[in-house]
């Protein structure tokens, strides 16, 4: 935090934030980081889930914040309408919706080490952005994020000229990640061998050449 | 003009943090998962900044498909979840010990 109030510092030479900026931000950061401890911190995954979507909004008004309107609403609806929901329909369908008790913790030394480790990467991370002024690029090398047109139009000529070999490349990841999804949901005795089932898969095979299919299906089903 | 650069970039770096902070010290699968959002958040919420610190629609771009890949990861990662929970029973990460000897 000590970076932070640094950067308060040097602001005084950029444009002047106004009242209502500075509002904005501390409310959207106020919920992201409630939000992100409330995810770590939650008994209940139904909880987290629900923790995890107000972080996602947070982060949505701060895409606002800075002028990317569209990046906002996809957050909120693929973020929050989506990704969440699919979360809490695993969570339902599981039953995994109680309480866990998350003082347990078989390895004793892996807590205090896991927040000392953090501590010390937050704090390092916060130092070095603040002493190399976070950013050492060159400035906008795939076009210019401000100017007359929209964010939409901006963001569409890009992804469909300078980006257009990663967007399809994007098309071919989400249809492989598809048919891992369909692979993975079926039936364990249908798909893969596993090693307590094999010689259970080979005679169900074997049985399933002599008897018909239906009857097959039915005895395969635990 | 909106707040400083510096505040987003900070904010980021805490977020990063707690949902590292998440993966390490959460045992249940599906609550480190939700810790794999909140660093992807993070890692977003960096990527938009840097694009106004430059003046650079590459950033949004990049944001974009770390839209598209987080979604592709969920769907490939609950399914994982969905396949272990069937033969295990279990959603907990320290159970999953197929490969000890």
């Amino acid at each position: 935090m000590t970076g932070l109030l640094g950067g308060l510092a040097t602001a005084s030479t950029a444009v002047h934030p106004t009242a209502a900026d500075v509002g904005v931000f501390a409310v959207a950061a106020a919920l992201v980081l409630a939000g992100a401890i409330g995810v770590v911190s939650s008994r209940n995954p139904v909880h987290a889930a629900l923790m995890l979507i107000m972080t996602l909004f947070g982060v949505a008004v701060l895409f606002v914040a800075q002028h990317d309107s569209f990046l906002a609403a996809v957050q909120v609806i693929v973020y929050a309408g989506a990704i969440v929901v699919l979360f809490l329909f695993v969570i339902m369908f599981l039953g995994v919706d109680r309480r866990e008790n998350i003082a347990l913790e078989p390895l004793r030394v892996q807590r205090p080490l896991a927040i000392g480790l953090v501590l010390l990467a937050t704090t390092g991370l916060l130092l070095l952005g603040q002493i190399s002024g976070w950013t050492t690029g060159a400035p906008h090398v795939a076009g210019r994020a401000v100017s007359n047109q929209s964010n939409v139009a901006l963001l569409g000529r890009s992804v469909y000229t300078t980006y257009l070999f990663p967007f399809e490349a994007t098309a071919a990841l989400l249809v492989i990640a598809v048919v891992g999804a369909v692979v993975l949901a079926r039936r364990p005795s249908e798909t893969s061998p596993s090693e307590t089932s094999q010689s259970e898969t080979s005679q169900s095979e074997t049985s399933q050449s002599e008897t018909s299919p239906s009857e097959t299906e039915e005895g395969a089903r635990p | 003009m909106s707040v400083n650069p510096d505040w987003y970039l900070g904010l980021s770096v805490v977020l990063f943090s707690i949902g590292a902070l998440g993966v390490l010290i959460r045992r249940n699968v599906l609550v480190m998962f939700m810790c794999i959002e909140l660093m992807l958040n993070a890692a977003n919420l960096a990527f938009v900044t840097f694009a106004r610190m430059l003046d650079d629609i590459g950033g949004q771009v990049l944001v974009f498909f770390v839209l598209v890949v987080a979604a592709a990861e969920v769907v490939v990662g609950l399914g994982i979840v969905v396949a272990m929970f069937r033969r295990r029973a279990t959603a907990t990460a320290d159970d999953l010990h197929l490969m000890k000897g």
